[in-house]
């Protein structure tokens, strides 16, 4: 090993820059210690505690450079990394400044960014036991939340909805809640609907989906569509978003007509519900659906009445088949939930018992849901179906498994599908469902689709109709009058 | 005092006073989505701005978590412990012995960071403790020093914290050490820090060989004194020594306050030295106090710990809150109190630095983070100010743009922003005050922490600089805590 002692004058770096260059020199093989630095007092007898002669003129303007090293080739190299790393420290990077903006790190962070454009809302579709933080937070910077998250527990989503009635501020969607429309923004699964005067209030995704798309169709558009989640009328919840949404919506300059849309809530919550609604100065249609209410489409009628518009059946086309298969029952395979609550409901006077996973009665309940019973109607967004498989709105590979599996039954005699459209949804549904739908149709089992959408939805619904048409299918932009051309069907065997 | 007053930018909007009425119904502006990719992206995909959070599970208890966040005193008590961090003023009005500010008596010690034992101190902590002993002539050897700290009952000690007081790196007070004495009239609060060595060899990173207590006596003979008769010299003739004001303006002029403290012990020197220079003693002695403070770039960090430490006792003890109040490391624990919890310790084994080494030291000889200086990224300065130090970020091999957003990093931690400390290259931005547990816990991301390194045997010194965040169970601990102070609703 051989010592290199210099001093350079007139070029300063800070200490920290010339730790790193003594850090990358001494970094080179050969080289066995290595100091660079301004002679500062410090360093000079950090120098001399390392072994190196340092001249005594040294000074704090000056650049100390010590090397000790193993050969000539060694202290070259050394060198020339020392010009190389003073170099690379001396050199502003590119772009300073100018770096992209990381990611915000939590909702409530984002929510400060977005607060200097405007009004914000957060979607939060986290796991449900983390759902409540971020909405909080989402609350706390003065956003209006949408959880779509399910498996909030219920003593959070009163807790969440009672923080956010203290708070006074944004309001709460969901949780559970697949569907929301501010201003024209769909969240979740949304459709592209015309703007104009009805506000939804809804309890139910599918069931705001199909109502909307039915206005849509009568060429009355929609201001907002509000969903508050599944329990928000329940008795511990006590219907707080359900409440705070009616208020928003009667505040609201764009929206004249308000309906809500919900299963039959718990009496007390019914009453305090009917009680505010008709405190409002805009109207309010109730439509709580249930065996007393149970179509969709007649609510769809009497919002259009409301607003002053003038209603239009909704599109219907037959399907190939005009008889369902001989001794066959109904068997009705649905993406959503409500869609599929109002086919048991409007189907069972009919039809008497149908068999569920999510049956109208107790007793109705499947053994096994995977294997159909008499007539079964399945809501296969149900998570106990989709085990950890996508939602069918989101791909249909589940539910192709399953035509195939009903038209191999004998006892399936229609078949009864809902095909729903709009943001969030699968791109071309029709696409993966028109090989089952043949295959049913060639084996004799009708299948009748209430086609869920609008004409300006992303997937193109005149496209979707004309395939699943095509295809051999019944299509109809009613799920309650596609519920009936099934039961027909079944009638004419 | 003759300083310029910094451009304050607009205060933001604290947590508590909005959102008021609430947002109407309208088109959103933009759209915060945490969770599912393919939502957001079905809005991302509708034209309108959208805002992804890269969520994922928060660290440590969700459960807790869920209680802290639903406390309804929440916003409230951070609100409050925001204004209060915001007014908390900071001049130094005295210099003086330990023995009569902080009431330390014989046989009694302060030092950095949560308490500790004997068997449990790090070497640099142990090798202070044997430096304090030695300068007060409590022991006549390391061997004697030791000897008494290993006796139970023998040398008391308790954190600088416990008093109001903090020390960096090993941050050992003793009765005859001289301290500054810093007030904030706002609070009616009062803070103490020693007075700064130097680097190398020095007791605060845990050398206590002949020149080390050599300069530590000569402080507390010479320097301590000359110290309090300039300082009382010129608040007599100027008023107070803003401490608050020179932070302000070194975070212009380079430094963060905690790893570079250059532009801010020059200007402290620029409002002493005329009385320094006034004091009547020899104009030898003058000049070798001027030359060791001008010639030690640390000398600041000393007066604006203890400011940091004012701000945050500020915001100390408010139910409710989730804001960090101190951050501070002994050498072997990290520990950390949060407002709703007062003065209780969450601990957990101190990480060790990340950075550059002097002369022929090495990772391996580096101890685990110690020191209170950690007071100055809890108050938002120091590596959450690294966007007004970027050559600090050079310390593990970083650049500007590093320095940069590490410091906008920081603001999705903090619940303010201090207009009294703005940083000039982020448009004024005042500097993110008030980290919240919450959103550590909740980000996975730790603040970020500029410090130096001491040696791991004690009797080293000082082996080199660098970065390093807290353990993430002290924020997870401090959540937990939270949640059982929650009343049951």
């Amino acid at each position: 090993m051989s010592a290199t002692v210099e001093l350079r004058h007139g070029g300063y770096l800070d200490s920290v820059a010339l730790m790193q260059v003594s850090r990358d020199v001494a970094a080179v093989p050969g080289v066995g210690s290595a100091l660079v630095a301004m002679a500062t007092e410090l360093n000079v007898d950090l120098a001399r505690g390392m072994g190196f002669t340092v001249p005594a003129e040294a000074g704090p303007n000056d650049m100390l450079v010590a090397l000790e090293t193993e050969d000539p080739a060694a202290r070259a190299a050394a060198l020339d990394e020392l010009e190389a790393a003073l170099r690379r420290v001396s050199q502003s990077p590119a772009g300073v400044g100018a770096s992209a903006e990381a990611p915000p790190l939590t909702t409530g962070a984002a929510a400060r960014r977005l607060a200097a454009d405007g009004p914000g809302v957060a979607l939060v579709s986290t796991p449900g036991r983390y759902a409540f933080t971020e909405a909080v937070d989402a609350l706390d910077a003065g956003l209006h939340v949408m959880v779509f998250s399910d498996n909030v527990p219920l003593e959070q989503e009163v807790a969440l909805k009672e923080y956010a009635a203290t708070l006074g501020g944004g309001l709460v969607m969901g949780p559970d809640c697949g569907t929301a429309v501010l201003g024209g923004v769909g969240l979740g699964f949304a459709n592209v609907v015309r703007p104009g005067p009805v506000g939804i209030v809804a309890a139910s995704g599918t069931g705001a989906q199909h109502l909307m798309c039915l206005l849509d169709g009568a060429g009355v558009g929609v201001s907002h569509c509000l969903g508050v989640g599944g329990r928000d009328l329940s008795g511990p919840v006590g219907a707080r978003s359900t409440l705070r949404a009616l208020d928003l919506l009667a505040a609201d300059p764009d929206t004249q007509v308000i309906v809500l849309v919900s299963k039959p809530p718990a009496a007390e919550v019914a009453r305090r519900v009917e009680a505010h609604a008709r405190g409002l100065s805009t109207p309010v249609v109730l439509a709580l659906l249930g065996p007393e209410e149970a179509d969709l489409t007649r609510v769809a009628h009497r919002v259009v009445d409301a607003a002053g518009a003038s209603w239009a059946e909704p599109e219907e086309s037959s399907g190939s088949l005009d008889h369902g298969r001989p001794g066959g029952m109904l068997r009705g395979l649905f993406a959503g939930g409500t869609l599929c609550d109002e086919t048991m409901l409007l189907a069972a006077p009919v039809l008497g018992e149908i068999r569920s996973n999510v049956p109208l009665r107790p007793e109705w309940a499947l053994p096994d849901p995977a294997t159909s019973l008499g007539h079964t109607v399945l809501d296969l967004g149900d998570d106990r179906l989709t085990a950890g498989r996508p939602h069918p709105m989101i791909d249909q590979s589940l539910r192709v498994a399953r035509i195939s599996q009903e038209v191999a039954d004998p006892l399936c005699g229609v078949l009864l599908l809902d095909v729903v459209l709009g943001h969030g949804a699968t791109a071309d549904p029709a696409a993966e469902l028109v090989a089952a739908v043949e295959e049913a149709v060639t084996a004799g089992v009708p299948v009748v689709v209430s086609l869920v959408g609008t004409r300006d939805d992303p997937q193109d619904r005149a496209r979707q109709r004309a395939m699943l048409h095509a295809a051999g299918a019944a299509v109809h932009a009613s799920n309650s009058a596609a519920t009936r051309a099934a039961l027909d069907l079944l009638a004419r065997e | 005092m003759p300083v310029d007053q910094p451009s304050a930018a607009a205060a933001s909007p604290l947590p508590g006073e909005g959102p008021g009425p609430g947002p109407g119904l309208g088109t959103p502006a933009g759209v915060v989505t945490a969770g599912v990719q393919l939502l957001s992206d079905a809005v991302r995909d509708q034209g309108v701005p959208t805002l992804e959070v890269p969520w994922r599970p928060p660290a440590g208890h969700a459960d807790a978590l869920a209680t802290v966040m639903g406390d309804p005193r929440r916003r409230g008590a951070n609100a409050r412990a925001v204004a209060a961090m915001l007014s908390a003023g900071a001049t130094l009005v005295d210099v003086r012995s330990a023995r009569e500010a902080l009431g330390l008596g014989d046989g009694e010690l302060l030092h950095a960071g949560p308490p500790v034992d004997w068997a449990r101190a790090s070497g640099p902590l142990r090798g202070a403790f044997i430096g304090a002993l030695l300068l007060e002539g409590w022991a006549d050897s390391p061997e004697h020093a030791e000897r008494l700290l290993e006796t139970p009952g023998r040398i008391r000690w308790e954190p600088c914290h416990h008093r109001g007081a903090v020390g960096p790196m090993a941050g050992v007070i003793s009765p005859s050490m001289w301290v500054f004495e810093l007030r904030d009239d706002e609070h009616a609060t009062t803070s103490w820090c020693s007075l700064n060595e130097g680097l190398g060899k020095v007791l605060r990173y845990g050398a206590y060989g002949p020149e080390v207590i050599d300069r530590l006596r000569w402080m507390g003979e010479v320097l301590g004194p000359l110290l309090a008769t300039a300082v009382r010299a010129t608040t007599e003739r100027s008023g107070p020594i803003d401490v608050k004001a020179i932070m302000a303006q070194m975070l212009q002029m380079g430094d963060e306050g905690h790893n570079r403290n250059r532009a801010g012990t020059l200007m402290f020197l620029r409002e002493v030295l005329p009385a320094l220079i006034d004091s009547g003693r020899p104009s030898a002695e003058v000049a070798e106090a001027v030359r060791f403070i001008a010639g030690n770039d640390h000398f600041f960090l000393n007066l604006g710990m203890p400011a940091c430490k004012l701000q945050t006792a500020a915001a100390a003890g408010i139910d409710g809150s989730t804001v960090v109040t101190v951050m501070a490391r002994n050498g072997t624990d990290f520990g950390i109190q949060v407002s709703g919890t007062g003065d209780r310790w969450f601990t957990a084994p101190a990480n060790t630095p990340d950075g550059l080494f002097l002369g022929g030291y090495g990772p391996e000889d580096a101890n685990p983070d110690i020191g209170d200086s950690a007071i100055t990224e809890t108050a938002g300065i120091g590596g959450f100010a690294m966007a007004a130090a970027p050559a600090i970020v050079r310390f593990v091999g970083g650049s500007v743009p590093d320095a940069l957003a590490t410091s906008r990093r920081m603001y999705d931690l903090t619940l303010g922003e201090n207009p009294a400390l703005p940083l000039p290259i982020l448009e004024f931005r005042g500097a993110p005050t008030a980290i919240d547990a919450t959103a550590v816990v909740r980000s996975g991301v730790l603040p970020q922490i500029n410090t130096g390194m001491a040696g791991r045997v004690a009797g080293t010194g000082q082996v080199g600089a660098g970065l390093v965040t807290p353990p993430m169970e002290c924020f997870t601990e401090a959540v937990r805590a939270l949640a059982d102070a929650v009343p049951p609703s």
